[in-house]
């Protein structure tokens, strides 16, 4: 990705960050989070790391942002935005904040820093030959594309099919308990 | 092309934004997206080591499955979390953490 991509994409991902708690409305705060995601997933993409970057936009932009609009909208919170704000937490949050960059920058001054490994077509080519020929990832990397979301596929269904199947069972146990904690218990 | 240390700077610079936000927000749904913030920074810190550390010649996906595994478990936790504060709503017609002191001693 060219710099000037990653700065823009980043750029509209912090702006989208610092609205979240800038914001003293619950709805607008969770339009500048879908803002945020979408810088993110931006950079995503342009890490080559294409179907994470859709599913970013597809289940956190699309299912769980609007999840939470409905919760927001359900609980009416009108009056929550003429609270006046503590000296206090603003106090803390903002020291929390510059401690955590110091200690980051100070840690980033001092590792080696890296480039990007080329993912051109030569790399790809030379990729293939790890795949089984007449497949589509082979057919794909021999041509000089990344197949992302079958090589995403491809690891998901080898090498971590039992921890992607006990996914399932806890996407199945977390249904259940939503369904239990909002029902509403007869008195 | 951006390095490897800009992206852990951007990256940390969302996860410190979410830190703040927790701490100094009282309102407990946005308290909640600030997590959400901070799980996404550290799914941008992992995609970003896939991709600076290939393998074959390829990124690294054992960096890119963990990622997908993190946004699942957020998108259940999400769900619970909100039922869990709407149960919240319902029991104490609040949601401002300064008005939820049951637990102090």
């Amino acid at each position: 990705m060219p710099s000037y991509l990653f700065w823009l994409f980043s750029t509209i991902m912090l702006i989208g960050g610092t609205a979240v708690i800038a914001f003293r409305n619950p709805v607008s705060s969770a339009l500048s989070v879908v803002t945020c995601f979408v810088g993110l997933s931006g950079l995503f993409i342009g890490l080559s790391a294409f179907f994470v970057g859709v599913i970013q936009i597809l289940v956190y932009t699309g299912a769980v942002m609007v999840l939470f609009l409905f919760i927001i909208m359900l609980l009416d919170l009108k009056d929550e935005q003429k609270r006046a704000k503590g000296l206090a937490p603003a106090l803390a949050g903002f020291t929390l904040f510059i401690a955590f960059m110091v200690q980051l920058i100070g840690v980033l001054s001092r590792t080696p820093d890296k480039t990007a490994p080329p993912l051109d077509a030569a790399t790809l080519t030379a990729a293939a030959t790890a795949f089984p020929s007449g497949g589509k990832i082979a057919a794909n990397l021999a041509e000089g594309r990344l197949p992302d979301v079958h090589l995403i596929g491809h690891t998901l269904f080898t090498q971590y099919n039992l921890p992607f199947q006990i996914l399932g069972v806890l996407l199945l146990v977390a249904t259940i308990g939503v369904v239990a904690l909002s029902k509403r218990h007869a008195e | 092309m951006a390095s490897l240390n800009d992206y852990l700077l951007v990256s940390g610079l969302l996860f410190a934004i979410g830190l703040a936000g927790v701490v100094l927000r009282r309102n407990i749904i946005v308290v909640f997206m600030c997590l959400e913030l901070m799980l996404s920074a550290a799914n941008l810190s992992l995609v970003a080591f896939s991709r600076f550390n290939t393998v074959n010649g390829l990124p690294d996906y054992n960096g890119q499955m963990l990622v997908f595994f993190v946004i699942t478990v957020a998108a259940a936790e999400v769900a619970v979390g909100l039922a869990i504060i709407v149960a919240l709503y319902r029991a104490r017609q609040t949601i401002h953490t300064d008005e939820l002191t049951s637990l102090k001693g």
